[in-house]
């Protein structure tokens, strides 16, 4: 029998052959059913694709490496529905290009941490954040308060993200930059198109303090509060029949 | 030699193709620097830029004088001299970068500067974590590959220039990677952060890569391919196969540095786990137990343990790798069955893992006696402790229950580096500890009683740097889910960050020190290299050939 391995150390083509057929095995099992079994994400009202806001702000959140100190997913353990909320739906993350579930909890995990602090609580954390929490050790983020968000391709950002399977409509998409400073606007109708393009339940606000400029400090807040938020709770129910397929 | 005499031929078809290829390329950068409407890119671009013309320059230089051409009776050991300086120069730069983080973590308020963003935490974990592994650890890789495949094929580098395009190639990927990473550019996907442009380069550089090794094997005089080649081929095809699907993405324009993930959600977890678990099964795994399989038995002057053994270990542990990706996703929203699978293959990668760590060990039968009197040799013999504790300790974290206490926590920190600094890091000072006195024609090393110091001060920093963090991991685990008697959480989350302060402070100084050892390292392989030569040839023509195979029968 031993033999026979000769074939592999005699002809590296078959040896090659013989590692691409090995090791594709596991990952083709373990991740195409996850495409097309319907069962991998249940559908759940609410979720929505993030505003041109709140996806300048993820990008944000993406550029900085926040996912190397939080997490975005809650395990459905005791503690962590205690201390977090609901544990994450997979559906929660379907528009999330890439994912940012995170692997380790330098800092909380943040997936719920939408509509938890006030927007200056988080413009004086994400400043400095030892004056509002003196044991932390997260860097200070105080130059996105001072940096104009730089919107200039946001409508290209949100096409992209349509090319990739975010269900964008054609009007949020000419509407990109107009949306996006609605959202940051003080001022602004609460029936703007912003609120009928992605609900009434879009915030719609100054989130840094300084209305006259969108600021990085903006997006990012506009983010962090919209982060677990939008699926209902009081309404929704894990052991719902609808839920149970 | 002769070759005064000969007639000045036309440059050869391998070096007047990469002579194009680098015009070309510098063409190109040109224009996307010059008409990219993003800032961050237009900074790439010059750097490619400055890189292409540099080597365009260099390459025309060298044409015209009728350098470039190699002699195919003689091994290619000046790209493997690159190999191993480069390596030591990103383990000093990746080992400091981890050391700065660290001590972000243990002194916030010394090691931030709220005016520089780059030197954030987020932004330079990945420039440690590229650093370590790809700079450091890839350099290890392709020079001792080179190396190994040359001497066990008895055959020079296949593609003339190619093997130091491969080089210089996989230098720029790695300062395009972390220049991009300090400025803001990265996908933000754990150890595949570079953007969609810096993937297609390494996948240019990789390929040649593949072709260069392939192309050494096919030139063989021996018959059989020799086991360590097994290994480094396995680790070449799968690398290029994860960071080809984990990549996969749209750019927001053709000059533009954002892209975004093809995938989303469950599946986008899924596909970054399967590539992150690999990265370590086949980068940090397949390719550094290559390295075990040429250096160990070479340097005790033993043959390989058992034939069986490692193949039986090589094909079982590239099959059951692949498959323990989910592990990392155990109580999220991955459905249960792929965390289940994730979890038994895990579980029945311990066997595979120890035998490949017996195999190595083993190997010394009959020569336990240099454990005492080679350094070197217990060097190399502590990283395949090192690799055994990690891979028992992998599939036991991988069990959903202990997992549900270590994930999140800093005990993943203190595993993976017994693993890199344990495993990856002592395999390589091993195999370049070797490598060096052969490349730069010694008879000898400057001083064993600095390899003695490198080895002591190394493994106690990483054993302070493992223990606090089992130590801090472990009890912010416990601490998260911690119950008062009235049935209330009993620790905020800051309390946790508070209650590791002395660990992270052990980490910084266990990390510094491992630091100390490569500092040692270096200045022992430069005095080296500047010892005077010996006029003794190839050590090959000194040393038994490379144990064969079938010697174990």
């Amino acid at each position: 029998m031993w033999k026979s391995h000769e074939k592999f150390e005699r002809h590296s083509l078959i040896l090659l052959i013989g590692i691409i057929i090995v090791v594709s095995i596991g990952g083709l099992i373990e991740i195409s059913p996850l495409f097309y079994l319907e069962s991998t994400i249940e559908k759940v009202d609410g979720v929505r694709p993030y505003t041109p806001l709140e996806q300048a702000g993820r990008d944000i959140y993406v550029r900085e490496g926040c996912y190397l100190c939080h997490s975005q997913m809650i395990r459905p353990l005791r503690d962590e529905v205690e201390r977090y909320g609901h544990y994450s739906l997979a559906a929660e993350s379907m528009y999330d290009h890439p994912f940012q579930w995170g692997s380790k909890r330098t800092g909380p995990d943040l997936a719920r941490v939408g509509g938890k602090y006030s927007d200056n609580w988080h413009v004086d954390h994400l400043t400095n954040p030892r004056s509002v929490v003196p044991e932390s050790n997260m860097p200070p983020y105080k130059f996105l308060a001072e940096t104009d968000l730089d919107y200039r391709n946001i409508e290209q950002r949100l096409r992209t993200l349509r090319t990739v399977g975010v269900p964008y409509t054609d009007a949020q998409l000419t509407h990109a930059r107009e949306d996006l400073e609605t959202q940051a606007d003080p001022f602004a109708s609460q029936r703007s198109g912003l609120k009928q393009r992605y609900g009434a339940k879009a915030n719609q606000r100054d989130f840094d303090g300084h209305p006259e400029q969108v600021t990085e400090m903006d997006a990012l807040i506009a983010y962090l509060q919209v982060l677990g938020t939008m699926v209902d709770f009081r309404t929704y129910h894990a052991d719902s029949p609808e839920n149970l397929r | 030699m002769t070759q005064l005499a000969a007639p000045r031929e036309g440059a050869s078809f391998d070096a007047v193709a990469l002579y194009i290829f680098t015009g070309v390329a510098a063409f190109l950068s040109l224009l996307a620097t010059a008409f990219t409407p993003d800032p961050l890119f237009r900074a790439q671009g010059y750097m490619l830029l400055a890189a292409f013309v540099v080597a365009f320059a260099a390459m025309s230089l060298a044409l015209a004088s009728g350098k470039l051409r190699s002699d195919p009776t003689r091994y290619a050991d000046g790209v493997i001299r690159a190999g191993v300086i480069a390596t030591m120069f990103w383990a000093i730069v990746g080992l400091s970068v981890g050391v700065l983080i660290a001590s972000q973590l243990s002194w916030p308020s010394t090691f931030y500067f709220p005016d520089l963003p780059w030197l954030n935490f987020g932004r330079l974990r990945p420039v440690h974590t590229s650093g370590v592994i790809f700079a450091f650890g890839g350099n290890a890789l392709i020079c001792t590959s080179f190396w190994v495949v040359q001497r066990t094929c008895k055959a020079r580098l296949a593609g003339g220039v190619w093997p130091w395009f491969v080089f210089w190639g996989y230098q720029l990927f790695i300062v395009l990677a972390a220049s991009g990473y300090v400025m803001g550019i990265t996908q933000s996907r754990e150890y595949a952060e570079p953007e969609w442009y810096v993937d297609l380069w390494l996948t240019i550089v990789w390929v040649a890569y593949l072709l260069v090794f392939l192309g050494t094997i096919w030139k063989r005089k021996e018959p059989h391919i020799y086991v360590a080649n097994w290994f480094y081929l396995a680790f070449i095809v799968t690398i290029a196969l994860l960071h080809l699907v984990n990549n996969a993405a749209v750019p927001v324009g053709l000059l533009e540095t954002k892209s975004y993930s093809a995938f989303s959600g469950v599946q986008d977890a899924l596909i970054q786990w399967w590539y992150g678990h690999n990265a370590v099964g086949f980068f940090l795994t397949a390719g550094f137990l290559g390295m075990m399989y040429y250096f160990v038995p070479k340097r005790v002057e033993r043959p390989v343990y058992s034939y069986r053994l490692s193949i039986v270990h090589f094909w079982s542990l590239i099959f059951i790798y692949i498959w323990a990706g989910p592990h990392h996703l155990h109580y999220t929203a991955l459905p249960q069955w792929a965390q289940t699978l994730g979890m038994t293959f895990s579980v029945m990668l311990w066997m595979p893992s120890w035998g490949g760590m017996i195999n190595g060990l083993m190997t010394l039968s009959g020569a336990w006696d240099k454990l005492r009197t080679d350094p070197v040799v217990r060097m190399m013999v502590a990283a395949i402790a090192f690799y055994g504790m990690s891979t028992f300790e992998g599939p036991l974290m991988s069990i959903r229950t202990v997992n549900a206490l270590s994930h999140y926590t800093d005990w993943t920190i203190g595993h993976v580096h017994s693993g890199a600094l344990g495993w990856v890091g002592f395999i390589s000072f091993g195999a370049v500890y070797c490598l060096v006195p052969w490349l730069w024609k010694k008879d000898r090393l400057y001083s064993n009683a600095l390899v003695e110091w490198h080895f002591w001060i190394a493994t106690t920093g990483l054993l302070l740097y493992i223990a606090a963090m089992w130590v801090s991991g472990i009890s912010e685990g416990l601490m998260w889910r911690e119950y008062t008697p009235q049935g209330y959480l009993a620790n905020a989350f800051v309390e946790t960050v508070a209650a590791k302060h002395v660990e992270n402070i052990i980490r910084t100084i266990g990390g510094l020190m491992y630091l100390g050892g490569a500092v040692i390292m270096s200045y022992n392989l430069w005095r080296t290299i500047r010892l005077p030569s010996t006029a003794k040839a190839e050590p090959e023509a000194a040393v038994t050939p490379a144990p064969l195979l079938a010697a174990a029968e």
